[in-house]
């Protein structure tokens, strides 16, 4: 087949987008290494902010506890989101759907003090339990969204193959469905880990004053001043990010895209 | 179908769905109670009935849904927000537009990687995305010096980005853009590059085939892309918390205030059922756009 | 062997098989026929347990399989989209069954190998489905079927997928291996050519009920009605009312072109006034610019309306009188380049009145 080509006006718009997207983190990045108290002009190369921020036992209990947090979510929305993927596939109960992606399709505010208003009048007291339950509430739609395309993606007729070979109903969901859908729960996994680590609205309204995750830090800390410490702390979130992603995209590129 | 199956399938969808009913259903159910109470004295909610002689007494009010109405700040501020959502959205379809064509048109090899690149600062930190905007735009940041030195030069008065709507919708514009590269992306990659080729073939010079042939086949990913931008952007409070100021407060300032610092649970309630009812009406136009879409494209 | 008695079964408002009944006999390659949404493919599925019939019985070997899973049916499918597991590699794809049946290690790689010797694909056996070619997928999923001995074989549209040559080669294997092992094959295609070529015997399929049973040869000499005529091969079906009949010869009139005489379908009566169609295959015409009528022949003069040049072969449309239309078709089996008529030649056209077959 022929191919269009982009033409020369179009890829140099394209560059301009790509330069919007990432001067805005390559200044974060660079005012990282930037020996001065202002991230407004370069000085010259330091660790500083880094050493500091080693040291920072508010930044590093926060980081903490949203690894800890982050985990136990994905966990928790990697099972149930797995169910809610399969159940959305075989598409039983019509209402599913809406149920498992309102979360998705709501703005985070709406979920984060609609859960703050519920955990205060049922007396649940507000930390990390109440932020993990906030955070499965909204993992859950991406892993079902995940796992859902990896079977629709699958021939229907291969678990009818296994039955048919003489394989029970349990037998052919381990055997053949579950080793077929590991990729997309794999990416699943990986994406609600990311977005529970990451996430700043939810996590803001139902965390209490008791615990803090990074964002939560970094949000207080940029509050009160814009100091090359917090871009340290960024750089270094980017980092992790970025780490995530690759594992991502190595196993499943499709599911980036959703 | 056996009923041996049938019973799996509910017990599969039933440990996903009652978590949801805690604790996205039910939340959402109580937040509209909410909405007709009083506030309680210290913050929170007002007892929901009280008893007096004996006599049992539901306490509910119409008062917060009226304070909306009454004060025109409020929905002053609704439509402000609203600008602000559709103005991100349209900025964000110029820019993304070219992008989301560009990567299309390349070569098959180059498309995961360009993609990729769309994607990246999308999944760094929403906080991170925030606070490089605030170094860009701080006073002593290089832009808003160098941009004084051309107002100066001009002879006008010295001009501030930080705490600007400008600052707010740049930014959202950053954060959301892009939620609208991959569904135009999507959408344009499906397309058959012959068309252009008969187009051209018949006549039609470059804007003919552009206008006349890609356009009207992107407005699927256009409108899936819009309703992408345009829902976080209505409801986003972070940024104009962080580089709006006074000025560029949004409507989901107004909630977190509310619900966080005046404590007025009722009427933040009634500021959220609007948010939501909004997002839901543009949830089914886009569910009907995506029908009569994919209808045209007769898949 | 194989009894399926009144078995309907609809989806909504759609009958997808209506009071189905047939009987398979063991050792039989038997093929379901008939275009898309006629049931087939539903009754493959009732036989095989993926689908339970609303009414109905289906029994094998005397004993009825409906309350029986899938798995526990000595029932194997060849899925039209050959369903190996991309994740296990040949040699796995065809020990999965033996392993459900639970058999010992050291048999399973003994039949595993025996049976890729049989499809002669030994070197295989490590190679992941996606390494294998269309045909080489086509014989794992056949090999992986047979493997543990099922009692019937079903088969949906094996061959849909592969291109014309490869499906002629496969037709054959399918033939050869269906006699070496004996086992009963049902076969389900809305291609009739391959029905024709493979079966002992077709079931001509359509809306949900079947049209007819039979051996290849006399579904297509004799067929029971017109949906079976005009579904087989080419016909010429022409409208035509009973004027008279004995027990040897039916006279009827075809619209168009008056009185002529025929022989009866001995499995029906035609009487008086009847409306009934004379189907007619073209190659069973005879066609020349003049021709003599012999005795039990009728004989028409027309016109040329169109011709196809097909190679071994030439397709007319005839022009006869009252702009009545017959396919009639020329073996180009003289030496060198045929002669062939234009369009607007006057020719004659001729058959036997037993070549004709009278259906209601």
């Amino acid at each position: 087949m022929v191919h269009n080509r982009p033409s020369k006006t179009l890829v140099s718009a394209g560059i301009l987008v790509y330069l919007f997207l990432y001067i805005p983190l390559a200044v974060v990045v660079i005012f990282s290494f930037n020996d001065s108290k202002l991230n407004a002009e370069w000085v010259g190369f330091t660790w500083k902010w880094y050493e500091k921020l080693i040291h920072n036992e508010n930044i590093l209990r926060a980081a903490g506890n949203s690894l800890i947090i982050a985990i136990i979510s994905a966990a928790l929305a990697t099972v149930l989101g797995t169910l809610a993927g399969l159940a959305i596939h075989r598409g039983r109960q019509k209402w599913l759907p809406a149920l498992v992606l309102g979360p998705i399709a709501m703005p985070d505010i709406l979920i984060g003090v609609s859960l703050l208003l519920m955990f205060i009048l049922l007396n649940i007291s507000l930390g990390s339990v109440s932020i993990i339950l906030a955070h499965v509430s909204f993992c859950i739609g991406f892993v079902a969204l995940a796992v859902q395309s990896r079977l629709a993606g699958m021939d229907q007729s291969l678990i009818e193959a296994a039955r048919d070979l003489g394989a029970s109903p349990w037998q052919s969901f381990r055997l053949i469905s579950l080793p077929l859908l590991m990729p997309g729960i794999i990416a699943g996994a990986l994406m609600a880990f990311t977005l529970s680590i990451d996430d700043f609205v939810i996590t803001f309204f139902t965390a209490g004053v008791g615990s803090s995750t990074l964002p939560l830090e970094i949000y207080s800390m940029v509050k009160i001043a814009v100091t090359p410490e917090v871009n340290a702390v960024s750089t270094l979130l980017m980092l992790v990010t970025l780490t995530l992603i690759t594992l991502l995209s190595k196993i499943s590129p499709a599911v980036l895209r959703q | 179908m056996n009923r041996a199956e049938r019973i799996r399938n509910h017990l599969m969808a039933l440990p996903p769905a009652l978590y949801l009913l805690l604790f996205f259903a039910v939340p959402s159910v109580m937040m509209l109670f909410a909405s007709f109470r009083y506030p309680g004295e210290y913050g929170g909610l007002a007892p929901w009935y009280y008893i007096e002689h004996g006599q049992f007494s539901l306490d509910f009010t119409l008062e917060n849904w009226l304070r909306l109405f009454e004060s025109g700040i409020y929905l002053g501020l609704l439509f402000k927000s609203l600008g602000y959502a559709i103005l991100t959205t349209l900025i964000c379809t110029i820019m993304a537009y070219p992008l989301a064509l560009m990567i299309a048109r390349s070569q098959k090899r180059f498309r995961d990687l360009l993609l990729l690149l769309v994607i990246l600062p999308f999944w760094s930190n929403f906080l991170v995305r925030i606070y490089a905007w605030m170094i860009i735009f701080s006073p002593q940041g290089a832009l808003t010096i160098g941009l004084n030195h051309v107002t100066a030069a001009l002879g006008l008065e010295p001009i501030s980005l930080m705490f600007s709507s400008t600052a707010v919708i740049t930014c959202l514009v950053y954060v959301h853009l892009p939620f609208m590269i991959l569904p135009l992306y999507a959408n344009l990659e499906k397309h058959d590059s012959r068309l252009l080729d008969a187009a051209q073939d018949l006549g039609a010079n470059r804007f003919q085939c552009f206008w006349l042939i890609t356009w009207p086949q992107s407005l699927p990913g256009i409108y899936a892309g819009a309703i992408l931008v345009f829902i976080p952007s209505l409801g986003i409070f972070a940024i104009p918390d962080l580089l709006g100021g006074t000025n560029g407060i949004m409507i989901g300032n107004v909630i977190k205030q509310q619900f966080v610092e005046s404590r007025d649970w009722p009427f933040g309630s009634v500021l959220s059922l609007v948010l939501t009812g909004i997002t839901l009406l543009l949830v089914l136009l886009a569910a009907k756009l995506g029908k009569t879409g994919s209808a045209n494209n007769g898949t | 062997m194989l009894e399926i008695n009144a078995v309907s079964r609809s989806f909504g408002d759609f009958v997808a098989l209506n009071n189905v009944s047939l009987h398979i006999q063991a050792g039989e390659f038997f093929t379901l026929l008939g275009p898309s949404g006629c049931g087939k493919t539903t009754l493959l599925r009732l036989i095989a347990g993926f689908d339970q019939a609303d009414s109905g019985q289906i029994l094998l070997d005397g004993k009825p399989l409906c309350a029986l899973p899938p798995e526990l049916r000595p029932v194997h499918t060849v899925f039209q989209s050959y369903a190996l597991f991309p994740h296990m590699t040949v040699a796995e794809n065809i020990a999965f069954p033996l392993r459900m049946a639970k058999m010992s290690k050291s048999e399973i790689a003994h039949r595993v190998a025996e049976v890729l010797d049989d499809v002669r694909l030994p070197d295989k056996a490590n190679h992941y489905p996606d390494a294998l070619s269309g045909g080489q997928k086509q014989r794992i999923a056949i090999a992986r079927a047979l493997v543990n001995r099922p009692r019937l074989l079903l088969l949906d549209e094996p061959l849909s997928a592969l291109d014309a040559k490869l499906r002629e080669q496969m037709q054959i294997e399918l033939i050869n291996l269906q006699k070496e092992v004996g086992i009963t094959f049902v076969y389900v295609t809305h291609d009739q050519g391959e029905a024709l070529a493979l079966s002992h015997r077709i079931a001509v399929m359509n809306k949900g009920e079947i049209s007819q049973i039979d051996e290849p040869s006399v579904l297509y000499s004799y067929p029971d009605n017109r949906f079976v005529a005009d579904f087989i091969g080419q016909c010429n079906i022409l409208d035509a009312k009973v004027v008279s009949s004995d027990s040897q010869k039916v006279n009827i009139a075809i619209t168009g072109l008056g009185e002529l005489a025929t022989i009866a379908n001995p499995e029906i009566t035609f009487n008086r006034g009847d409306s009934c169609a004379l189907t007619l295959r073209p190659e069973k015409i005879r066609l020349a610019a003049i021709l003599e009528a012999g005795s039990n022949e009728v004989l028409f003069s027309g016109k040329v309306h169109d011709m196809l040049y097909l190679g071994d072969v030439t397709v007319y449309i005839i022009e006869l009188a009252n702009d009545v239309l017959i396919e009639a078709m020329l073996a180009n089996d003289a030496p060198g380049r045929t002669r062939l008529f234009d369009t607007g030649d006057a020719v004659q056209i001729s058959w036997r009145i037993d070549a004709g077959h009278l259906v209601p």
